[in-house]
């Protein structure tokens, strides 16, 4: 069965012009960049250049771009290296709706002692700053703040939320996951002093991220050892996914408005029909400013993780915000938070799209989603007066 | 994604007896919108009210309550109301080839309906799920479950866990506040259990003692600490006092209380029931 993949928040396919960039670099040009022969030094220009299209990206400078393996390392690096620097500082900020890689994290931390202020969202997922305001003190050592949510696509305000975190001394960093070569970003005229990214959001295999680090603001290491990354990443470069990252985000660079353009109305469809086609369906985020891919909906009295499989049926791949998909037993964080009420947070799916997607994969879903949900809810002991029979 | 047995996905895909039945003798009906599964089980009896003609139902929830619920009404039709009771979740879960341990809590409201049905049919009033299992004291206040029929799902699964009671009920699985009472609601089951049976009149020679609590550390307990990040060591045995000293997790923890009342329950439920166990520093 030929799936049609959209669930692109979760990963995506890597580009084959990625690939082709990649591959020499496992069986052919295999050297440590660190060498000193001719052999290594080849592969230090490519990472090299990798490290100036990642940065070209986010117009930063090329020695701002730290490689990390992950989205998830380059959020704890961040937020470790505030810690440290700042051992006075006992508070952080963040909001009710990060990714678990900042939340799981400062949770943890506010169990060693760590005073710790999570955001919250309005009903749309929206950050009111003027509770940002009155949380950052002396005190605050980090304030973190995604740039946009992974399960809503909603953005955030982050150069503002970064100017009242730097007007009281503290660091300011955004999980950037959801959001690197979505929106055009431009780090020069910021108030972002560190930014997370994730290749397998972009296009890049899993395994590669990076952190962006501004030039002057202070750092300490996660990984202690070599001098790899100018002693900020020790740890041998994974050559091969870092050139794979630099390809990506070139690509992304050159296609974004395209994609955007495209991407944006192929979701617009989707959100338009669907609601028109299944009654008592809504737009989680629909009134906030949004990511072009994401398309995150709700359909009363049926439960997600049942609409994934009979979806996963068709070759649909999507994503919910169901507590059953997981193994935790409460609906998604982010839809409590905003208040989404449960019967509508355990029928949540997430529809997220990539260049890759067409029209054709629009339409199967509108052809093939309002019968689903009519099975489940025919099925289901509540709101059988929502039958639909279009 | 969850590795779903063909008959789960068979049920979930093809779920058998669907629907309502108007005049039903009895109906069940567990679960909520806010736990996020919720079941209601409709029971017609025979003529000579003796057996379970038709049994239909309505689920709201994922792909293994629907196919629990399918399963259930199979296993149920033909049967008298007292064999029915008779059937227990592990039974659902079997008749489907198993369910991932996370998805048990499926086939127990499963179960959960049918009693609901039945005691509604015997006693004449329309069970609700905030009426069933209502007896004893709340003990997980997110999905409103007692303390005493935890304990029931405790016997009958035989879990010794928190995480699987968690599994089976969703006892502790939103806010986690109870999971406490839950280890100790597990370790008052294993005293009940140790009360029950007579203990053996062998006497144990302080040297098997010894060996026999040693193994019942390394075998029975430190696993179960280990899968909570947690570990212990055993520092002196002095006849019937073990003194044990709470590593990684556990040093420190708050609730290393009710894990030393999980120790000892244990030993003197697989050793000697004069076993007591005290914490030190070491």
């Amino acid at each position: 069965m030929k799936e049609i993949y959209l669930d692109n928040n979760a990963t995506t396919k890597v580009d084959e012009a990625v690939f082709e960039e990649m591959r020499p670099y496992f069986c052919e040009l295999y050297g440590n960049p660190s060498s000193m022969h001719f052999f290594g030094g080849q592969v230090q220009k490519k990472v090299d250049e990798a490290r100036r299209r990642v940065a070209d990206l986010l117009n930063a400078a090329p020695e701002e771009i730290i490689f990390t393996a992950c989205g998830t390392e380059s959020d704890n690096t961040a937020i470790r290296s505030a810690l440290e620097l700042f051992p006075h500082k006992r508070h952080i900020i963040t909001t009710r709706i990060e990714h678990p890689a900042v939340l799981t994290l400062c949770r943890n931390l506010s169990r060693r002692g760590y005073r710790v202020t999570e955001l919250n969202v309005d009903g749309e997922g929206r950050l009111n700053l003027d509770e940002l305001e009155a949380a950052v003190d002396d005190d605050t050592a980090i304030v973190s703040i995604m740039y946009a949510n992974n399960e809503t696509g909603v953005l955030f305000p982050v150069e503002e939320a970064g100017a009242i975190a730097k007007a009281k001394g503290a660091i300011f960093h955004t999980d950037a996951v959801q959001a690197v070569g979505k929106v055009p970003l431009d780090v020069t005229s910021s108030t972002i002093d560190m930014l997370s990214l994730s290749g397998h959001k972009l296009h890049a295999p899993k395994g590669i991220g990076a952190l962006y680090l501004r030039k002057g603001v202070p750092f300490r290491p996660f990984l202690a050892g070599g001098h790899q990354e100018r002693g900020r990443r020790a740890g041998t470069e994974a050559t091969a996914n870092i050139i794979a990252l630099g390809k990506a985000c070139e690509l992304a660079a050159n296609l974004m408005d395209d994609t955007n353009r495209r991407v944006k109305a192929m979701r617009d469809r989707l959100e338009r029909e669907l609601l028109t086609l299944i009654p008592n369906s809504r737009i989680n985020g629909g009134e906030a400013e949004r990511l072009p891919n994401t398309l995150s909906i709700a359909f009363e009295h049926v439960e997600g993780e049942a609409i994934l499989l009979l979806l996963s049926e068709k070759g649909i791949c999507a994503s919910s915000g169901s507590a059953c998909t997981s193994g935790s037993l409460e609906p998604s964080h982010v839809l409590r938070a905003m208040g989404v009420p449960f019967t509508c947070a355990h029928g949540t799916i997430r529809f997220s799209f990539s260049r890759f997607n067409t029209e054709q994969d629009v339409e199967t879903v509108i052809r093939e989603l309002p019968p689903i949900i009519n099975r489940l809810r025919e099925i289901s002991p509540f709101g059988r007066e929502l039958l639909a029979h279009p | 994604m969850w590795d779903y047995t063909d008959k789960v996905k068979e049920h979930f895909l093809n779920p058998r007896n669907v629907g309502e039945i108007s005049n039903a003798d009895a109906v069940g009906e567990v679960g909520s919108l806010a736990c996020g599964d919720a079941l209601k089980l409709f029971l017609k009896l025979d003529e000579n009210k003796e057996r379970i003609a038709e049994a239909k139902f309505q689920t709201f929830g994922c792909g293994s309550a629907i196919a629990s619920s399918s399963a259930l009404t199979e296993l149920i039709k033909g049967k008298t109301l007292d064999e029915a009771l008779e059937i227990t979740n592990q039974e659902i879960a079997d008749f489907l080839g198993g369910l991932p341990e996370e998805k048990m809590h499926c086939s127990v409201m499963g179960q959960e309906a049918l009693e609901a049905a039945i005691t509604q049919y015997r006693g004449g009033t329309i069970a609700t799920h905030e009426e069933t299992g209502q007896e004893g004291n709340i003990l997980c206040k997110c999905f409103g479950l007692t303390d005493s029929f935890l304990k029931k799902i405790i016997v009958t699964n035989k879990l010794r866990t928190a995480e699987q009671v968690t599994h089976f009920t969703k006892a502790g699985g939103a806010c986690g506040g109870c999971i406490d009472k839950i280890k100790v609601a597990i370790a008052e089951v294993l005293e009940e259990q140790v009360m029950e049976k007579q203990k053996s009149p062998e006497k144990l020679t302080n040297l098997r003692k010894m060996q026999l609590i040693q193994s019942v550390l390394e075998n029975e307990v430190r696993p179960q600490l280990w899968s909570d990040g947690g570990d212990l060591d055993l520092i002196d045995i002095d006849g019937s006092r073990v003194q044990i000293a709470f590593r990684k997790a556990c040093a420190g923890c708050g609730s290393s209380g009710s894990t030393a009342r999980f120790v000892e329950q244990k030993l003197r439920g697989l050793v000697s029931d004069d076993i007591s166990v005290e914490e030190v520093e070491g």
